[in-house]
């Protein structure tokens, strides 16, 4: 018997009611994330990747909901059952996010050193003084040189990467149990993208802290994190450790995205690319929500949607293919490709 | 700061108020006169500007510098107050409607749009007219209040800009209270439009309280502002023209100046400048280790 995990969603559902419709942006995706963990969280734009996040520490705002049955247990609390002076408690405390953008995630009215203490100050309860002296404590930590100084700079005196330390020095601040890191480095050169890669890693480790680590990039999965979840179209279509998604990804859909990965050497000179786009959330299609963009859909496909199935252990996937496996053996173009065709 | 120092519009806008308010708070000292004083009623009825009256004297044998020197103080600080008050009342609205959104936004800008549509003038006019006399310190609490209604506009369109950028998104998920992201994130970015708007409105403001003093319902006589001097010499722009000209060019050049330094703001406050600003400093980016 294992512990249970330190995060936990089960069947989370958060709808946004909009005049054109209701956007199933999150359609009943659970998954867990255990303690020191990272789990990566793929999936391409509006796939509800970054909803997810906002979903977790209930930040979704009007017209968006949570839909009731939806629970996000945390700790051994259901965050659902929580009011919203509990919310703000466990919010920066014990959960943590870091944003895609460094320019416009920090205020550029305050010095930087004031947004870390804000932090502190709400949480920890620290006078200014404390807070300033944690704030430059904080810098040291995240490899920001002379971070006396750099406390009393303005985040536009500093570059990108400095930037995004900032701001993970200020999710680190009550050194919380997990960190929800949207999109972390996407704004950022490749470069700097492995020294914050490197850095938060580096962190993790240390302090124990667990993270939800969601991007479009796969490079930064596979170096990362030791489970990756797929999204698409609102749900989980794929789970499995890093290195069997890697090795033997089953879900057309990761498939796509692993063949749509630059490679060094790769001998091919334009990249693989999955034809078609997401369907609007408004209007998820019946049956498997990739069948359009899928080489091997076949007429199941378009009846029935399929369920999560186990294909191993520790591996799930949404695909008819795990109980017809013969249907890969006819791959055809996806519908998607062939409407583009005829439309042009 | 340095950087508005470098247009030249906001160069003379804030000499020019410089001098304004100078000449405001010293009026007692540069003023040849008293102000009310009729200093002779046989021999300085009406003259016109000579050595020992400069602007001339007024049908009452009042100085007309000392008047209009006097007057500066009453139309300044009406304006500045009255900018001042509705500047704040309409900035704490805009912000919390724009923050707030669903039903305190629609009440809210409801009644600021019923209140936009009927025209300013003539609403102070009707007030004016039920109470009566409502003194200098009525006239500015009215020109206050009827002054915030554009702002909070302004200000509640920045604030539905600034309510999603990731840095209020960041303070949510830090687990600020919404008060303190208000007043912290919301505010500080948001006044930057409103500023210009006060800025704009101090002109406007002067302007209202010198036509309201010129139709004989603003500041009453003996005291003075530049609107009810040229009350004074409203029937006699044929004979005495100096009673009319000197305060008139007084408004001209302060609202001139107001605008002035209000659109070099605006230039400066402008997101295309900000965004121009931004590059040129990621162009000389600090090192990242």
């Amino acid at each position: 018997m294992t512990a249970p995990p330190l995060l936990e969603l089960d069947d989370l559902h958060t709808f946004f009611y909009t005049d054109t419709g209701v956007a199933r942006s999150v359609d009943g995706v659970s998954f867990s994330v255990g303690a020191g963990e990272t789990v990566g969280v793929v999936g391409e734009s509006g796939c509800g990747k970054s909803v997810t996040a906002l979903s977790i520490l209930r930040l979704v705002r009007a017209p968006g909901r949570i839909e009731p049955g939806s629970a996000i247990r945390f700790e051994g609390k259901d965050l659902m059952t929580l009011d919203e002076g509990e919310m703000q408690h466990i919010r920066g405390n014990r959960i943590a996010m870091v944003f895609q953008e460094p320019m416009t995630a920090l205020n550029p009215v305050f010095t930087v050193g004031e947004q870390i203490a804000e932090v502190a100050r709400i949480h920890g309860g620290m006078s200014r003084k404390e807070a300033r002296a944690k704030a430059v404590e904080m810098l040291t930590l995240v490899g920001i040189p002379a971070p006396e100084q750099r406390a009393g700079e303005y985040p536009h005196q500093l570059s990108g990467g400095m930037r995004q330390r900032v701001v993970i020095a200020m999710a680190l601040v009550m050194n919380p149990a997990l960190i929800i890191a949207d999109e972390p480095t996407t704004a950022l050169d490749v470069t700097i993208q492995a020294q914050i890669l490197e850095l938060m890693a580096d962190l993790t480790r240390r302090l124990g802290t667990s993270i939800l680590l969601i991007t479009h990039d796969l490079g930064v999965v596979a170096e990362n994190c030791s489970r990756v979840i797929v999204m698409y179209a609102g749900e989980v279509v794929e789970e499995a450790t890093a290195v069997e998604l890697f090795g033997r990804a089953h879900m057309p859909y990761t498939e796509g995205l692993l063949g749509a990965m630059p490679r060094v050497g790769g001998e091919s000179e334009r990249l693989a690319t999955i034809p078609g786009t997401v369907p609007p959330p408004t209007a998820w299609p019946a049956g498997c929500r990739f069948r359009d963009r899928c080489p091997y859909s076949w007429d199941r496909c378009e009846r029935e949607h399929p369920p999560l199935y186990q294909i191993g252990a520790g591996h799930t996937s949404r695909c008819h293919l795990a109980e017809e496996p013969e249907h890969r053996n006819h791959p055809h173009p996806p519908l998607a490709a062939q409407r583009g065709a005829s439309a042009a | 700061m340095q950087r508005l120092l470098r247009d030249p519009r906001a160069r003379v806008g804030l000499v020019v108020l410089a001098v304004v308010a100078l000449v405001a708070l010293l009026a007692p000292v540069i003023a040849p006169y008293d102000p009310s004083a009729q200093l002779d009623i046989a021999r300085l009825h009406g003259r016109p500007p000579s050595l020992a009256h400069p602007l001339g004297t007024d049908p009452y044998s009042r100085d007309v510098l000392s008047r209009l020197i006097h007057g500066t103080r009453i139309s300044l600080a009406v304006a500045l107050v009255a900018v001042t008050l509705s500047m704040t009342l309409g900035v704490v609205v805009g912000a919390v409607a724009g923050y707030a959104g669903g039903l305190v936004d629609t009440v809210l800008m409801r009644v600021v749009d019923a209140a936009l549509s009927i025209p300013r003038l003539l609403l102070l006019i009707i007030v004016v007219a039920l109470w009566g006399d409502v003194g200098v310190v009525g006239l500015t609490l009215l020109l206050a209040g009827t002054g915030w209604f554009a702002v909070s506009r302004i200000v509640r369109a920045q604030t539905l800009v600034v309510r999603e950028l990731d840095y209020v998104t960041s303070a949510r998920a830090l687990g600020a209270p919404p008060a303190r992201i208000l007043v912290r994130h919301v505010l500080p970015n948001v006044v930057g439009p409103g500023l210009v708007a006060a800025t704009l409105a101090i002109g406007n403001v002067i302007l209202l309280e010198a036509g309201l003093s010129y139709l004989g319902i603003g500041i009453r006589p003996p005291a003075a502002s530049w609107g009810s001097i040229i009350q004074d010499g409203a029937e006699r722009v044929s004979d005495l023209w100096w009673l009319t000209f000197f305060p008139g060019l007084a408004i001209l050049i302060t609202v001139f100046a107001c605008n002035a330094l209000g659109d070099a703001l605006r230039d400066l406050l402008d997101p295309r400048q900000l965004a121009s600003r931004d590059l040129t400093a990621r162009s000389a980016p600090t090192p990242d280790r």
